[in-house]
């Protein structure tokens, strides 16, 4: 009952919300987010350690079809789920001090993409999962091209056509899997496992390139990335972080649970390519990040090199990779978010985003430097914070797959510590200019907003095992499928 | 169990000071936060002693301390624990010890800067990823101190941070340690496929099991893990950021950047004896880079005129010096030089803060002379760290060094030969700072020179017993050749165990006769009193001064720029890189961007119908698509729903 309550929830929030104005449409907004969040901690508490998925809940849908209204929860769903669930209070709570026109709509389109994407993680049906991958694709749409900047239409415009483009060929897979099936068909997740055996290897790498391409337009991989730095750049900072923190992992992990275990052949003769595709991402997002000058761009960069290497993990298909892509996408979504977060309260406060206007603003504020340099070292991956466990699995594991593809992905740790220390210094260090004069320091709202995300990352950096207990046996029976 | 928590507290003790005064230094008074960190330390070297004390008693048995299992991951466990053996014991003694003074010291140094309270707090932070450094009993905890360690110098080098300079140094010097770290983690890598542990005492004994000396999978683990040790101990190729670090207030010069994170390359190298005995050839290759930066480095020290410069180069050297000795081999010998340079570098680092101190931030030496007068303490305990770091006996320095010169003799005598060059030049640029600083006559501005002073106690204190220390240090290890039993070469033998059956050499008592070591004894005291006799004479005898920078020319002046290495990273690497970095941002982006336009486009030109559509507002493609997906679900869960 858990995923159904945690996928309602966000609605009836939403609902609710419409009927609200004023200052109560903020609280109702964090108040639904937060009562998901505690539900799904009760969920993580209940969770029973093994590879089963659990808190499950089937409906007849198409029954004809044999299509189910199928959700539930294995351990890397319920991480993920975990992770959509502590962002979406983090993310409303920081919206709080920016007045957003209508705001009525605009919390409940979060919260309406609450729903989305807590779907696309549990769904066990094809088409259910497809019809949350576009669920949760229209309310960022929505926030992006009315809260947007000035050239939001244009951008946003072109990033909804691009993922559009990407969904159809999903579609297609998934519409071929699905008439493979036996008897009166079903899109059920199980079976189109059993396919893997039955599917002919050109059949596999069909339905290889169609989800890859969908997904990978998505996350994203180089060169499907175009859309991304300008619509990050765009977008009101409270889509940034939907899209940056939440929304890429649904490619990611459709990566792992829609495209690994059911074209395995495939895999093993495209997955070099897809991750020379991931790699080239790292190399090329940190190359750009060295230079940006817009901060809310740079990390936008950053964030695409990142995501490259969370994809060559998963093509290793080695345990190591396919762990530290799980609980990188974790790490990864706090750390954005909570760095746009800290973007945010810099450009809202003094109106500039460029390097050149900012420096010395950590004379005025303490707590925001040091938040900031918290998590930011764990972005560049520092032992015992959150970002090490990831990469250092990841990176074990695409070393194992190929020796000269780990050493190549590896120089994530040099650049990264390159554009990242740029950033901080740019902003922090050196002489106040004269916009940085009038820096103030977090209010209670961002610093609260800011905690939770301070506290993971040392929990997950100091004792992952938290966590690992829960994703491992997941990924051991998804392994399975893989060989 | 007890002993767990006791190893445990070892690293504790300074990451709750780190805590306290981390969080709280905006509320906690100066003497408070200065009280509580230095208690961290200090509490940090009781409990040190005590282990040590119990594992003597204890028969000397290597002991492991399991706190809890990090990471588990397709068959790899990383536990996360502490080893207490000889070598961490020592480590532990130089990081708490030297730590601990230095803490005090700075108690001193920093009380009136607005940020005193972060101040000690970064140092504790230092202590903390420094005693995970040492004590970690896995090659993961030891990455994990080793990145913490970066981490801290990064934050007390740019410590300043109005300043951008000191913030470009900061970055430099975490940026070019990371280089190494990547190294480092490839190492690591290659260990886990090759053993599928990181733990040293599975990896070690399996090394000698697995492999014979100079098979090529072991030279690239050590290799890779020497690249690491290359950039956290400035070695040649990556030693750059080491002088820029100098932004960063005296004190962590003398912790950091001299006594403690520095040798932490050393450390690993010994640590790491087994695979390094088993890799002849990444030892060669050590000797060379060691050597090579030992020479170079003192070559710049020669004409540097920032008194904190010449004990950058200086530190540079001497750690050339020590991988020198790891390279032959003699691994208790670089870590004998390890500590003694501990002590003697800390007191010259700290003697030379305390000149800052008393010159009212002035670290130019032209600028100086004539101090002795005015700064006794100051002066007798930097007098006697130059005579020690000189080689000159009987003081600390002339032990360790002399026996590392003397395993290098037997090892190859050309390099020998270019180690004894590489002393006289040490010899001379110390002696040539002493004099500029402390001899003649004052150079300064008359306002300086009324305001020269002794620093108060809690800075000279630190400076008297580093100066003890330096001069007694020796003791450790006196040679046999003096009818001595070398104690810590005694003491650091178990570490050998598996090297010594793949070498029988490593940890032998040295083959020459009596009389070949007085010889190189006498060679080398010789040759370091020449080089002190010609500063003497040039900087005493006839008071020069160095001439200002612009009318330097030739030689001197590549050398004074230090042969311009900077300039070249940063035409050769960063330039290009950054070159690259605008043509991928705005050549790459925007064609590929346009490719997808145009296909775009072309897909709608394609399309007449389209046409039409897209005149109309972006939203109705939007809205058409929810109110299908919605009117889908609706219709579909009509049997769920009604």
């Amino acid at each position: 009952m858990f995923t159904l309550t945690l996928l309602l929830i966000p609605v009836v929030t939403a609902l609710l919300v419409l009927l609200l104005n004023g200052e109560l449409v903020k609280k109702v907004a964090l108040l639904g987010s937060l009562a998901n969040l505690a539900i799904a901690v009760v969920a993580w508490w209940q969770f029973t350690p093994d590879s089963s998925v659990q808190f499950a809940a089937s409906y007849d849908w198409l029954a004809s079809a044999g299509i189910k209204f199928s959700v539930g929860m294995d351990g890397i769903s319920l991480l993920l789920v975990l992770m959509t669930t502590l962002l979406v209070p983090v993310i409303v709570l920081s919206a709080q001090n920016h007045d957003y026109k209508n705001p009525s709509a605009f919390y409940a389109l979060i919260l309406f993409m609450e729903t989305g994407l807590i779907g696309v993680f549990s769904a066990q049906d094809a088409v259910l999962f497809y019809f949350f991958w576009e669920v949760a694709l229209i309310p960022v749409y929505f926030i992006a091209a009315v809260w947007g900047g000035e050239k939001r239409i244009k951008i946003t415009f072109k990033f909804f056509v691009y993922t559009i483009f990407g969904s159809l060929f999903m579609l297609l897979a998934l519409m071929y899997l699905y008439f493979q099936t036996e008897g009166t068909h079903s899109a059920a997740l199980t079976d189109l496992y059993a396919l893997q055996t039955k599917l002919s290897e050109a059949e596999q790498t069909w339905i290889f390139w169609g989800l890859f391409i969908a997904f990978a337009i998505k996350m994203p991989i180089f060169p499907f990335h175009t859309w991304q730095p300008d619509t990050y750049t765009e977008s009101p900072t409270p889509a940034t972080m939907l899209l940056s923190g939440i929304m890429l992992k649904m490619g990611i992990y459709g990566l792992m649970r829609w495209l690994l275990p059911i074209v395995p052949m495939a895999v093993d003769t495209w997955g070099t390519t897809a991750m020379i595709l991931s790699i080239i991402g790292i190399i090329y997002g940190s190359i750009i990040a060295l230079q940006q000058q817009d901060i809310k761009r740079l990390i936008a960069y950053s964030s695409f090199a990142h995501v490259g290497l969370m994809a060559a993990g998963i093509f290793s298909g080695t345990t190591e990779g396919l762990q530290g892509a799980t609980i990188q996408m974790f790490a990864h979504g706090v750390n954005v978010v909570g760095l746009f977060l800290i973007v945010e309260a810099i450009s809202s406060r003094i109106g500039t985003r460029e390097l050149a206007n900012l420096g010395g603003i950590t004379q005025n504020t303490p707590n925001l430097t040091v938040m900031f340099l918290i998590l930011l070292l764990g972005s560049v991956a520092l032992p015992l914070t959150n970002g090490f466990v990831g990469e250092f699995m990841l990176l074990l594991g695409i070393f194992k797959y190929n020796l000269w593809y780990g050493i190549v992905s590896g120089l994530t740790i040099i650049l990264g510590a390159a554009y990242m220390l740029r950033l901080f210094q740019g902003t922090m260090f050196g002489e106040q200019t004269k916009y940085t004069k009038a820096m103030t320091d977090l209010t209670l709202s961002e610093k609260i907003a800011l905690f939770p995300l301070i506290a993971m990352v040392f929990w997950v950096g100091m004792y992952p095992a938290t966590f690992l207990r829960v994703t491992e046996p997941a990924l051991a029976n998804l392994m399975t499928f893989l060989k | 169990m007890q002993l767990t928590l006791l190893c445990a507290l070892v690293p504790l003790f300074p990451f709750i000071g780190f805590l306290v005064n981390g969080l709280g230094f905006r509320n906690i008074p100066n003497s408070a936060a200065g009280v509580i960190s230095t208690a961290s330390a200090v509490a940090s070297f009781v409990v040190s002693v005590l282990l040590f004390s119990n594992f003597l008693s204890g028969g000397s048995q290597p002991f492991t301390a399991v706190l809890f299992d990090w990471v588990s991951v397709g068959g790899l466990k990383i536990q996360f624990s502490y080893l207490i053996d000889q070598l961490s014991l020592l480590m532990l003694m130089v990081v708490t010890g030297v730590g601990s003074l230095i803490h005090l010291y700075s108690m001193g140094y920093m009380h009136h800067d607005e940020g005193f309270g972060k101040f000690m707090a970064f140092l504790n932070l230092f202590m903390f990823s420094m005693l995970l450094l040492v004590m970690g009993s896995n090659y993961l905890i030891m990455f994990f101190g080793w990145e913490g360690v970066g981490l801290c110098s990064y934050l007390l080098i740019g410590f300043w941070n109005k300043n951008v300079s000191y913030g470009d140094a900061a970055r430099k010097a975490f940026v070019m340690n990371r280089i190494g770290d990547l190294g480092f983690l490839i190492g690591i890598f290659l260990i886990i496929n090759t053993f599928g542990s990181v733990e040293y005492q599975q990896v070690f004994p399996k090394a000698v099991e697995l492999f014979k000396a100079g098979d090529s999978t072991v030279f690239w683990i050590t290799f890779c893990l020497f690249i690491g040790a290359m950039g956290k101990s400035a070695q040649i190729p990556l030693y750059t950021w080491l002088p820029d670090a100098m932004a960063g207030p005296t004190p962590v010069s003398a912790l950091i950047h001299a006594a403690t994170m520095v040798t932490a390359g050393i450390y690993m190298v010994i640590r790491s004896n087994v695979l390094y005995t088993l890799a002849p050839d990444t030892l060669e290759i050590i000797a060379i880079v060691g050597l090579a930066t030992a020479l170079f480095a003192a070559s710049i020290g020669l004409f540097q005129n920032d008194i904190k410069k010449v004990l950058a180069y200086s530190t540079v050297s001497q750690l050339g010096y020590m991988f020198l000795a790891l390279g032959v081999m003699a691994y208790s010998s670089a870590m004998f030089h390890v500590m003694t340079h501990a002590f003697f570098k800390a007191l010259l680092f700290l003697g030379a803060g305390s000149v800052i101190h008393a010159m009212g931030g002035e670290q130019d030496i032209r600028k100086m002379g004539g101090l002795q007068g005015h700064i006794k303490i100051t002066f007798l305990t930097f007098l006697i760290g130059t005579i020690a770091i000189s080689g000159i006996p009987p003081f600390a320095g002339f032990f360790s060094k002399d026996e590392i010169l003397m395993h290098v003799y037997e090892h190859n005598k050309l390099l020998w030969a270019l180690g004894v060059v590489g002393s006289m030049m040490t010899s001379f640029y110390m002696f040539r700072l002493l004099f500029l600083t402390f001899f003649g006559t004052f150079r300064g501005t008359k306002h300086q020179h009324e305001h020269l002073h002794e620093s108060p106690l809690s800075m000279t204190v630190p400076l008297m017993v580093l100066a003890v220390l330096s001069v007694f240090g020796g003791a450790l290890g006196l040679p046999e050749v003096f009818g001595f039993n070398h104690q810590l070469a005694n003491f650091m033998s178990p570490l050998f165990e598996h090297s010594k059956t793949v070498n029988a050499l490593v940890g032998a008592k040295s083959a020459l006769p009596h009389s070949t070591e007085y010889a190189l004894m006498f060679v080398s005291v010789m040759a370091v009193a020449l080089s002190m006799t010609a500063a003497w004479v040039l900087f005493v005898k006839k008071a020069n001064v160095p001439a200002s920078d612009e009318t330097l020319d030739g030689m001197t002046k590549v050398i004074y720029n230090k042969y311009y290495v900077d300039e070249i990273y940063q035409a050769a690497i960063v330039k290009p890189l950054y070159s690259l970095s605008e043509f991928c941002h705005s050549v790459a982006e925007t064609a590929m961007d346009m490719l997808v336009e145009s296909t775009g486009k072309l897909v709608n030109v394609a399309g007449n119908g389209f046409r039409q559509l897209q005149t109309g507002i972006v939203g109705y493609y939007v809205l058409a698509m929810v109110a299908g997906i919605l009117l889908f679900a609706v219709f579909t869960l009509r049997s769920v729903l009604f």
